[in-house]
């Protein structure tokens, strides 16, 4: 057996911090405290993946391999890696848990142990589709991460939770079910059921399928993936669950669980079915336009502040798979590091809706107004964090949506227009988000129950406040992260279309 | 064969789980004639006991440890003891013994506490593990006879309620229906082959092909009235419809028993007869089966109906009856799935891995139903499930765990069992077929699903009482239910040695 990597450990933290805070924790207290040191101590170990990894190497790095099922016929394993598509979306996710865990310390009242549980099998869940490279590893995962959430929203959700908690696991769960048949086909035909064997098959021509069989499973891939984005039009369960759910679930929903989608069709869809990825772009592409003008007009015309935000996602998971489509290097690393930065000023704003929520148990833009003046350190952070997501340069928005259109522009597969629809979508986003930010931060404070509103309470703030750090790490440094992903994702656009050419030389 | 064979030409050591299970209960019938009314635990006790060593004789030969027969012949052919018959044998041991569980203190509470029940329970059993090791059609119909008699006693057994007698008396005519169907069946291929044993029949079946022979229709309709008798012993639609009324009304104990063990032997003999003795009947000279086709028909009529039927219960016993046949319909899919030649093994072995998933799951599920039952058989409603998770966060989280894994979502046997069994129909090209079970377990999520939200996201006054002999077959469910979820290899090991065919 092969050593025991640092993947796996930072995968099974959450786990073995959620049986020790079973075992051990008594009290309310206790749980909250111990699930966030366990969240912390995870984030702690993956900083050691960003420092054990290899920029200069392409493939997985720090791999994990021990066979689980063995047949006569195939294999399934235990396979877990990181490369550099993957390695900023786990640290992602460890970046983002602690703050989910923390900003809950105080709303989460009730059932405070199960909340708890619920959280770190969602992290443990969520870690897993990241670092996963076996089909059937990576399935569990993915299904997995509906269970917790289903909880969640169903729980400590708002009025509307139990539909909104419903809808969100059958519409998510019919599209991986296809997935899961094309998985299966995969493994039959391949006899494996880990990717990189799979691919290797693909390349030495010892599995070869017809071009119609390709696009099927691609389909079949996609669509599991474009609802989990969620691409328009398979929209509809997302503003639900995001209004629904407890702010920390919508920060878990935004931050991470949207990049499920994003991160499948970039380890998936990519590498294993390149004819049908160069076939189907354009259209994916026309799709993520759609979204992105959607997102944002929706955006605009919502009453709710959580509404907004949650259309305003649309949008943007829109630009990440418009990037991802223009098939090369440039629109996929934009696409990879806007995934990161969608969830830190999603999940943000998702914090600071929940703030207000919390002190006034509304989220109607109406009800607010002059809140810079009550609140004036909230308000700073809140502008911050809305110039960001708006993509003002020198922040970490900028950085992602602008070589999302660099990529776009230049690509080979998809005409200008895309980028010209694109950059309308940013101008949208000004609009939408200003307005947001005018009505309810500046004017005059002149609600009688908005005059004494407490400033942030410790909470609140360190929840915010590494938020806010990363949104000027990203923006001013971005090439430390760019460096991560170039090998990994110039190997995917090389493979991707050099199978397009070899193809066609046949 | 001639003459009167030797006692060791009997080869009794190849069945040495069944034949000593039947000794035991003969014997217990008689020991619980001493065993004083008040003092039933024993009867109980005991039969837990001989349950227990024939779980152990069954368990030997797949750990590798004893071997009393590896694909060997007991009684002239009549009886094979393979590693299939280990698989079934195990898994309807452990159901019997959960099943003693469940039962003990609910015929306490509904004042029905009387030894017949154990012995009946172990013949039962005993029927079950005669159809997996079923070598010979006569065989099948005796083990089905065996099987099938005390379940239509037990669904009465909480006589004088009317409920309970009319379930009886309604499993008992159609039952006895559906075994006229099964002899006729019998009889047709017997007409057709000249032979009963599997393996003469492979024999012939081999030559009808092969001759292009008339007789292959009269086998056609043989085996037709076969899986007419069987279908009804695992309530496949349309052979369905006595399942839920039975379900209902039976005492809640039985329910929990045979929704499983009935459906064990059924499938057994399925797999038996059509996958091994007849998976080479190809009228076109191919190598898939000619009852295929109506078997996977068959597989998508039960998974839909079963499914769609099932949203609207608001009884958890009716709900889980047509779940029941619903799952029936996944299993299905896995003996279509035998009926091509070269998927044979990978079928049967995906039947049994859903089988023991399904076991542990359904009767934790029914357990979890006794559990909240009062001992007037009422609330049962799906009512009597809201805000449990406040009340009884043990039962609650017990319950959900299977309600996820009759739904398949990972984690959980019941997603093992339907990878394998969707696995084994994508290898056998029955991809529609494959692609009808994924949406209608999308289906079934939603009242699954329902369940879980009546217990964890509403509010209520429900009551259960847990006593310690039935939280241990809820935990033990459970923990079985999570094992088989996350370890899959112990299925996959399990099951691995199993092969079905016959010649070359």
């Amino acid at each position: 057996m092969e050593d025991i990597s640092l993947v796996t450990v930072v995968l099974m933290l959450p786990l073995a911090g959620l049986v020790l805070m079973m075992l051990f924790s008594r009290t309310e207290q206790a749980y909250k405290w111990a699930a966030l040191v366990t969240s912390l101590v995870t984030f702690g170990a993956s900083l050691l993946l960003v420092r054990n990894f290899d920029t200069s190497a392409a493939g997985l790095q720090m791999v994990h391999r021990v066979d689980w099922i063995t047949a006569d016929s195939f294999t399934i394993r235990y396979y877990v890696g990181v490369d550099g598509i993957s390695l900023w979306l786990v640290l992602l996710t460890t970046f983002i848990m602690p703050l989910a865990i923390l900003a809950s310390f105080n709303p989460i009242k009730d059932r405070v142990r199960l909340y708890y549980i619920f959280m770190l099998l969602m992290e443990w869940a969520m870690l897993g589709v990241f670092v996963a490279q076996d089909l059937f590893l990576f399935y569990i995962f993915w299904e997995v991460t509906l269970v917790p959430m289903y909880f969640l929203i169903g729980i400590w959700g708002a009025e509307e939770r139990i539909y909104a908690a419903i809808k969100f696991f059958l519409y998510t769960m019919a599209g991986s079910l296809l997935m899961l048949l094309a998985i299966l086909w995969l493994g039959n035909e391949a006899g494996t059921f880990s990717v990189p064997d799979i691919l290797a098959k693909l390349e030495s021509g010892e599995l070869a399928f017809s071009t119609a069989t390709g696009r099927w499973l691609f389909l079949a891939f996609a669509i599991a993936f474009a609802i989990k984005v969620p691409m328009w039009p398979l929209h509809s369960w997302l503003p639900d669950a995001h209004v629904q759910a407890p702010t920390a679930g919508s920060v878990i929903l935004a931050g991470v669980l949207l990049k499920m989608g994003t991160y499948g069709f970039v380890r998936f869809n990519l590498p294993l079915f390149p004819e049908a990825s160069k076939t189907f772009a354009p259209y994916m592409a026309v799709l993520a336009v759609i979204g992105i003008i959607y997102g944002a007009w929706v955006s605009y015309g919502q009453k709710d502040v959580k509404k907004l935000v949650a259309y305003s996602s649309i949008s943007h998971l829109g630009f990440v798979m418009l990037g991802i489509f223009a098939l090369n290097p440039a629109g996929i690393q934009g696409g990879i590091l806007q995934m990161v930065n969608h969830g830190i000023s999603t999940g943000g704003l998702f914090l600071l809706v929940g703030v207000l929520y919390e002190r006034r148990h509304t989220k109607l833009m109406s009800a607010f107004g002059g809140i810079w003046r009550a609140m004036p350190l909230y308000s700073g952070i809140a502008l911050v964090i809305v110039l960001s997501s708006m993509g003002l340069p020198g922040l970490n928005g900028f950085v992602g949506e602008f070589t999302i259109l660099l990529g776009s522009a230049g690509s080979s597969v998809l005409s200008w227009w895309f980028t010209f629809f694109g950059a309308i979508g940013i101008i949208l986003a000004a609009i939408y988000l200003l307005y947001m930010f005018n009505t309810v931060f500046m004017g005059a404070l002149d609600k009688e129950e908005n005059k004494h509103l407490p400033d942030l309470n410790w909470q609140e703030l360190w929840s915010l406040v590494p938020i806010l750090v990363m949104v000027f790490v990203i923006g001013l440094q971005a090439g430390y992260f760019f460096e991560y992903m170039d090998g990994s994702v110039k190997e995917l656009v090389d493979y991707v279309n050099g199978y397009v050419l070899s193809a066609a030389g046949h | 064969m001639s003459g009167v064979p030797s006692l060791s030409d009997l080869n009794l050591a190849a069945t040495l789980p069944v034949s000593f299970l039947a000794l035991y209960a003969c014997l217990l019938m008689i020991v619980d004639l001493f065993v004083p009314r008040t003092r039933k635990h024993i009867t109980a006790g005991l039969t837990m006991l001989g349950l227990g060593i024939a779980l152990v004789l069954a368990l030997l030969p797949l750990a590798g440890a004893a071997r009393f027969g590896d694909g060997e012949r007991a009684f002239g052919g009549m009886y094979i003891a393979d590693s299939f018959s280990d698989g079934v044998n195990v898994i309807v041991l452990i159901t019997a013994l959960l099943g003693v569980m469940v039962a003990y203190n609910y015929l306490d509470r509904i004042q029905r506490q009387r030894g017949e029940y154990y012995s009946l329970l172990l013949f039962t059993t005993l029927g079950v593990m005669m159809m997996g090791a079923a070598g010979d059609l006569v065989v099948v119909f005796v083990a089905l006879e065996l099987l099938s008699i005390p379940l239509y006693i037990l669904s009465g057994f909480r006589r004088p309620q009317e409920a309970s007698e009319e379930s009886a008396l309604k499993y008992f005519i159609l039952g006895a229906f559906a075994s006229g169907f099964l002899v006729y069946g019998i009889a047709l291929i017997y007409g057709a082959t000249g032979v009963t044993d599997f393996e003469g029949i492979w024999a012939a079946v081999e030559e009808i092909v092969a001759e292009d022979a008339s007789s292959k229709y009269l086998l056609l309709v043989g085996a037709g009235l076969l899986l007419v008798g069987l279908g009804f012993k695992v309530a496949a639609v349309p052979f369905h419809m006595w399942t839920p009324d039975v379900y209902q009304g039976a005492p809640t104990s039985v329910v929990a028993y045979m929704s499983v063990a009935a459906k064990v032997g059924g499938f057994a003999a399925l797999v038996r007869v059509l996958g091994s003795g007849m998976v080479n009947f190809a009228l076109d000279g191919g190598l898939v089966a000619a009852w295929q086709d109506t078997v996977w028909l068959i597989a998508a009529l039960t998974m839909i109906l079963g499914n769609f039927v099932a949203i609207v219960q608001s009884d958890l016993k009716r709900l889980l009856a047509y779940s029941s046949i619903a799952h029936a319909g996944y299993m299905l899919i896995g003996v279509a799935a035998a009926g091509s030649a070269p998927v044979a093994d990978e079928a049967a072995r995906a039947v049994i891995m859903y089988l023991m998933a399904y076991a542990f799951t359904n009767v934790g599920a029914f357990a979890v139903v006794i559990a909240v039952e009062r001992d007037d058989a009422s609330n049962t409603g799906l009512e009597s499930m809201r805000g449990l998770a406040v009340k009884q966060p043990l039962l609650a989280a017990s319950m959900a765990i299977f309600m996820f894994s009759l739904t398949g979502i990972p984690l959980t046997a019941g997603f093992i069992g339907k990878w394998f069994v969707f696995k084994a129909a994508i290898a056998a090209d029955l991809i529609p077929v494959a692609v009808v079970g994924v949406l209608t377990s999308l289906i079934s999520a939603f009242y699954y699903l329902r369940i879980v939200w009546y217990m964890y996201f509403e509010s209520g006054e429900s009551e259960a009482h847990v006593p310690v002999p039935l939280a241990w077959a809820i935990s033990i469910a459970a923990v079985g239910t999570l094992l088989l979820g996350i370890f899959p290899y112990l299925l996959s090991d399990m099951t691995h040695k199993i092969t079905l065919a016959f010649g070359p």
